[in-house]
Parts: structure tokens; C-alpha cells; sequence
């Protein structure tokens, strides 16, 4: 996959770009904390969109004023913190480079320690603690080439509010068709106020020529928690989308609700990746990220194909259910999970496979390890209408637990309304094995190394969904997670 | 090479092994007899380090330095290999993968360099043919779904990868049949030379017509209780352990 790298490097650049060239003007604008449809106007304003979408916003913050915090996640181990939704600020303008550290000197010495042990190299490690960016890369001309392949093939990948200028009717047509701004409760606060994220749209018949990442821009922004993601695959279309975080994110607002949309027609595929690994606080359970994320993909067309991988290390609380809507006959929703909680971390995770359309298939794989005093919970819903002739499931779960403070739960919901439908669970819970350790000792392996083999060899069925230099990043990721966590 | 002196070791307070004075020179292959219960497992894993085995009294000098002193991981760089006699299942592990870890742990451990992929696949081949083992086992999780022959075949083909000086055969013989058996035994003759030295525990001397060793202990009640050559092994094959003596009088 060598034009990864240079994605990654481009889509970064991009950013830069945009930042440069559209935000000079209110630069030093930080928003005061607190939320009201003044806010919201503010924001809009400031990003200069049209009437409809201010409108949208204020219609998702009326409704959302309505609705309660949710409480229902399995938390059995968190002092629950309510967010205080008036002391957040809602819009602050990239950080100006004279605010950016100037060298890696003045990056906190820990943090640059990390990225080390994820085998990250040195300039990159630079761009990721938020240096600044001429310091490290010149890289337009890159930028140039891969804009340029990616336009002759008629994709376009740009910022969310930059589409919203260049490409208004195919927001207007699209947002929000899968997550409606009253959705939930943070889906709605994040329709209300959402800052920026990513839009994909990809031309019937047109398969994108390369993965597509955000790997350094979610790291590059400042105000990151709000993101908006819409990705669309017209008929025949097919694309591979890379969320990444493999570097702690240090921030001050501790709730990140993000929205993702994905839409495909018929015979399109998407496959989006996600590696999250925000701040998870310290061993005491103090800071560190609410990652109340909302994920949904409509597999709107027949023989549509949406499928979901993600690797989640890090933030407090990680509150999220990457589903899918399959709708289209002989749609295909898949689900492949690592979820890992160490320290005080928790999180409540799965996915919802709702069957519409005949002959549609979902097939869920979970993996659970919870260290420390860490907790896991699977939770899922397979939901089969009673349209779903045929519907098929085939759902598989299991717990890996290291050390005895921790735990595993699995919650796993199925309504099935067809009488056609075949739907099949599989869990299991297991300890790591002090003799599989042994046998690793034995062999010459240290007990770390043990650990970390034995976790991705529980782990390999969903890592091998993920697109190789990915693969390599989770498992290292997964390692830098688990040290120490065997005594 | 191995120097056990006055070895007293116990699994959760209950003393299991009762002063066991060993010595086994380079090159040599002794064998370790004994019915079930007599500590025969508990001394190939006190010597291999396993957690739950406290060493209570006594000392096991290997290569001149203290093995006792030393973890698990560093026995195994440091040159011990222990074939298990339940080799472990580890899901979703490469054979091949572990198998590369691991010697690049101890080649590093030995001042090497380690073996990059097509070093090591070279080095593969070669002592696969040498054991006459199908490589497309190395490409299955380790030890997962093997015939019990394959296991004990995959754990003395690890040994010939990992090149140790010292070689702990715990039971290696148990639930195979005599055509596994004889390819075991042949895969550890050739791994026999001068420099390595084997301790072949076993219940049964029939391993002994294949695996031929220079000196034979017998272990009861935790204790060497008779040793001598390979004739021993054939005695006890006729008379059964209750043939001989044991120090405590007791019945075995």
C-alpha cells in the first residue's frame, strides 16, 4: 500500500491548506463556553454557511433541548461525571502558530514517548504533538499529485464545511439521511454544533484508487470533538476509508460526540476503519475522553455492502455502536471489534444489524480484553423485520480477561420478526492463561511479549480486516496499552 | 553442564521432591524413570522455572551459573528447552510467527543477529528435513487442533530451532503410538551430539529401546532411589518400580 503514507501526508496538508486560506480572518476567535442558539448562529456564521444548514442546526439544538442524558450504559466501575454541557466551548479557531509549540522541546516528554514506542517516526511524531507545520513538512506539491489522482477519478474528499461551499446540493441531499438530527441525544448536540470532519462522495462505478485517511488531521485539530463524518457510494462504487488516533490526544474537553454517516447504493461497498486511542485518563480513573460516538450505515442499495472494523484502546468512557442498515435485498453489514480497557477505563460497545431487505446478511465479530480494573461490555442488537426473508446472522463474542479486578459483560439483544431468519450467537469468556504464558517463557519470550502475543492472537480475525500498515499500528498499539498490566 | 544438589521443591506447601542430587555432563542423554507421583513432571518444571513449584532447599547449577536464580524467559535463552509433555494451545498465533520470536529472543540473548524472514524460513527448511516434518504445520495457530503426535513433533522440532545445550523431554512418549513414538525418537537422535545433553523422563522404558541413554535414575517419593545404565531401565521393565528398593519402605 505504498501511496498510504502519502495520503496521510496529503490530507494533512489539505487541512493545512484550508486552514490557511479560510480561517485567517477570525483566528483569534475563541467562543465563550456555554451553548445557546446565539452560539450556534455564531458558529455558522463564522463558517459562512448557507441559511439551510443554520437552520438544521437550530432545529437539532431545539429538539435537543428536550431530550435527556442517556444513563443506560453498563458503567459498573466509573463515577459517573454529567457532563456539564454549559461549561464546553463550542467553537475555537484553530490554534494559530505562534500558539504551537515550536519544536519538539516544548512537547510534553511523555507524550513523545508514546508515539516512540508506536514506531512512529520522528517528524511525524512533530506533526502529531501539534508543531508547527512549515517547521516539518513542505509537502504541496505532494498534496498537488494526490488531489490530482484523486480528481481524475471523480472522488471527492475534502473537509465537511469545505464541501459544504464546493458541493451544497449533495450535503443537502445527504445529511443526516442516516443519523436524523434528532436521533439521540449527543447525535443531536453534535448536529446542533458540529465544527468540521470529513466528506467522501464516490461516483457510481468508480473505485477510489487509494485508502483514504485522516490519520494526521483528527490529530491536527484543536477542536476535534465534534467531528461530522458523511461518506457516500453511488452505484458500483466502492471505498476504503481509515479513521486513525494512534497517538493519545491530549484535551481539555472531555466529551467527544461524533457523527459518521455512510451511505451505499447499489452493488457499492464501503469499509471504514477505525483505530481509536483518545487520552484514557490516568490509573486512577481521573481525566481522560467521553467517546459517545454515533456511527450508522445505510446499505440503502440491493447488494450493497457496508463494513465496520474497529480497534478501540483508548479514551474514560467509550460509549458507541457502529450499525448497519441493511436495506437493500442481499445487502451485506459486517462488524469486526477489539475493544481494550485497562486502568479505570470503560466501555460499552457493539454494534446494531438491522435486516430490512430480503436475503440480507450481518456477521458480528467482537473481541473484548479488559486488564486492570478495566470493564468491558458487548452489546448488540440483530434486529430482523418481517419483510427480511432470509435474513442471516452470525454473531461471535468473546472476553479475554487478564487479572481478577476486572470485567466482562455481554449483552446481546435479538428480535426477529421473520420466521425465515437464521440467527446464530456465539460468546465465550476466558482468562489469559498462566500457562500459555509459561509455555511463551519457556520458549525464550519475555512475559510482556507473551501477553502481547497472546492478546492479538485472540484479536486476529477482526486485525485481519484492517488494511495491513493498519494491522501493524493496532497490534503495536494494543502492546503499548497492555504494559504492565501482568505482574 | 547441569549440577542438581540436595533439590527439595513443594506445589502449595505439600513437599514433592526430596533431595535431588543430579549431575549430567555434556553430551549425555540420562534418563528419569519413575511411577506417577514420584516428582518425575515436578523436576523437568522446576527446572524449567514454572511459578507454582517453590524450591524449598538445594541448588541446580547450569553452565557454572545459578538456574534457580534466573526466570523462566532467561533458563530458556540461557540454553534449557523443555518439551511439554501437554504442549499449550495458543489461538491465533502462527506457528511460525511464535516460532520466529522466539529464536530471535534467544539469538539476541547470544549476541546474534537475529533472522529476518527469509533467514529464517532457509533455516526452517533445513531442519524440518533434517526431522522430516510437514511445514504446513508451522503455518497453523501453535499447537492448536494437533494430533497428540503432532504436538509432541512440533515441540522437538522447536528444540532443534532453538538450539538449547540442555534438554528436558517431560513425558514425551505419553499417548503416542510406537509409529510416533519411533518418529519422535528419531527426530531427537538426530539432535544428539556432544556438546548437547538430554534428561528423558519417562513411566515407561520402552522410549528407552529408541532413545538409548547413558545412565538411568530411578525417582520415588521425590527421591533418586537407585541409578545406574541402561540395563537398569530393562530390570524395571521385567520387576515393575515395586522391584526396587525403596528408601522408606513404603509400597510404591
Amino acid at each position: 500500500m505504498p501511496e498510504d503514507p502519502n495520503v496521510a501526508l496529503d490530507t494533512w496538508a489539505e487541512q493545512t491548506d484550508y486552514k490557511w486560506g479560510f480561517v485567517t480572518d477570525i483566528e483569534s476567535e475563541t467562543l465563550p463556553p456555554g451553548l445557546d442558539e446565539d452560539v450556534i448562529r455564531g458558529i455558522s456564521a463564522r463558517k459562512r454557511e448557507p441559511e439551510w444548514l443554520l437552520e438544521w442546526r437550530l432545529e437539532a439544538y431545539r429538539h435537543w433541548l428536550t431530550m435527556d442524558e442517556p444513563e443506560w450504559a453498563h458503567f459498573p466501575d466509573h463515577d459517573w461525571r454529567p457532563v456539564d454541557y454549559q461549561a464546553i466551548s463550542y467553537y475555537s479557531a484553530p490554534k494559530s502558530d505562534e500558539d504551537r509549540p515550536k519544536s519538539l522541546d516544548e512537547v510534553d516528554p511523555k507524550l513523545l514517548e508514546t508515539y516512540e514506542k508506536l514506531g512512529i517516526p520522528l517528524e511525524e511524531r512533530a506533526a502529531l504533538a501539534g508543531v508547527a507545520v512549515d517547521a516539518v513538512f513542505d509537502s504541496v506539491s505532494v498534496a498537488t499529485t494526490y488531489k490530482d489522482k484523486l480528481k481524475e477519478a471523480g472522488v471527492i474528499f475534502c473537509p465537511f464545511s469545505e464541501a459544504v461551499h464546493e458541493h451544497p446540493e449533495l450535503v443537502q441531499q445527504y445529511l443526516g439521511r442516516v443519523v436524523p438530527a434528532n436521533d439521540n441525544f449527543f447525535a443531536a448536540l453534535n448536529s446542533a454544533v458540529f465544527t468540521d470532519g470529513s466528506f467522501v462522495f464516490v461516483p457510481k462505478g468508480v473505485t477510489c484508487p487509494m485508502e483514504l485517511s485522516t490519520y494526521f488531521r483528527i490529530n491536527a485539530m484543536s477542536t476535534g470533538q465534534f467531528e461530522r463524518t458523511l461518506i457516500v457510494a453511488e452505484e458500483g462504487a466502492s471505498v476504503s476509508y481509515l479513521e486513525g488516533c494512534t497517538a493519545p490526544m491530549r484535551d481539555e474537553n472531555q466529551l467527544h460526540a461524533a457523527v459518521v454517516e455512510l451511505i451505499a447504493l447499489d452493488d457499492a461497498s464501503i469499509k471504514y476503519s477505525t483505530i481509536q486511542n483518545w487520552y484514557p485518563g490516568d490509573e486512577n480513573g481521573v481525566g481522560g475522553i467521553y467517546n459517545f460516538v454515533t456511527k450508522r450505515g445505510l446499505c440503502e442499495g440491493d447488494r450493497s455492502h457496508i463494513s465496520w472494523t474497529q480497534v478501540e484502546t483508548g479514551s474514560a468512557i467509550t460509549w458507541k455502536y457502529p450499525s448497519c442498515i441493511l436495506k437493500g435485498d442481499e445487502s451485506i453489514g459486517e462488524f469486526y471489534s477489539v475493544a481494550l480497557t485497562n486502568m479505570k477505563q470503560q466501555a460499552d460497545t457493539g454494534t446494531k444489524m438491522v435486516h430490512l431487505g430480503r436475503n440480507t446478511r450481518s456477521n458480528i465479530v467482537s473481541k473484548g480484553i479488559s486488564a486492570g480494573n478495566g470493564q468491558n461490555t458487548y452489546r448488540g442488537l440483530v434486529k430482523i423485520r418481517p419483510k427480511a426473508v432470509n435474513a442471516r446472522n452470525y454473531t461471535q463474542c468473546d472476553s479475554m480477561l487478564m487479572g481478577d479486578r476486572c470485567g466482562a459483560h455481554t449483552f446481546p439483544y435479538i428480535e426477529a420478526e421473520n420466521d425465515s431468519a437464521v440467527v446464530e450467537h456465539e460468546a465465550s469468556t476466558s482468562k489469559i492463561g498462566e500457562d500459555q504464558i509459561f509455555y511463551l517463557n519457556q520458549r525464550g519470550i519475555s512475559s510482556e511479549d507473551a501477553v502481547s502475543m497472546i492478546v492479538n492472537g485472540f484479536c486476529r480475525e477482526v486485525l485481519a480486516e484492517l488494511p495491513m500498515e493498519f494491522a501493524v499500528e493496532a497490534r503495536k498499539l494494543l502492546e503499548v496499552s497492555l504494559e504492565d498490566s501482568v505482574g | 553442564m547441569l549440577s542438581i544438589k540436595n533439590l527439595h521443591a513443594s506445589v502449595e506447601d505439600t513437599p514433592i521432591l526430596k533431595g535431588i542430587n543430579l549431575e549430567i555432563p555434556a553430551g549425555e542423554v540420562h534418563s528419569i524413570m519413575g511411577p506417577n507421583g514420584s516428582g518425575k513432571s515436578t523436576l523437568a518444571r522446576v527446572l524449567a522455572g514454572e511459578e507454582s513449584y517453590e524450591v524449598t532447599d538445594g541448588s541446580v547449577t547450569f553452565n557454572g551459573v545459578d538456574l534457580l536464580d534466573m526466570d523462566p524467559d532467561v533458563r530458556a535463552r540461557e540454553g534449557l528447552f523443555m518439551a511439554f509433555q501437554y504442549p499449550v494451545e495458543i489461538p491465533g498465533v502462527s506457528t511460525k510467527y511464535f516460532l520466529r520470536a522466539a529464536v530471535n529472543a534467544v539469538r539476541e540473548h547470544r549476541g546474534l543477529d537475529e533472522l529476518d524472514a527469509y533467514e529464517f524460513l532457509k533455516e526452517v527448511k533445513e531442519k524440518a528435513e533434517v526431522l522430516d516434518l510437514d511445514t504446513s504445520l508451522l503455518d497453523r495457530s501453535v499447537n492448536e487442533g494437533f494430533s497428540g503426535g503432532e504436538k509432541k513433533r512440533a515441540e522437538i522440532f522447536q528444540m532443534a530451532m532453538l538450539d538449547p545445550s540442555m534438554c528436558v523431554l517431560d513425558e514425551t512418549d505419553s499417548g503416542l503410538d510406537i509409529d510416533a513414538l519411533k518418529i519422535v525418537s528419531d527426530g531427537v537422535n538426530a539432535l544428539r551430539n556432544e556438546k548437547r545433553s538430554f534428561l528423558v523422563i519417562t513411566h515407561y522404558q520402552r522410549l528407552l529401546n529408541y532413545i538409548v541413554p547413558d545412565r538411568v535414575h530411578v525417582l520415588m517419593d521425590g527421591q533418586i532411589v537407585e541409578s545406574g545404565d541402561r540395563d537398569l531401565g530393562m530390570k524395571l521393565e521385567e520387576q515393575g518400580y515395586a522391584g526396587v528398593e525403596h528408601p522408606c519402605g513404603a509400597d510404591a
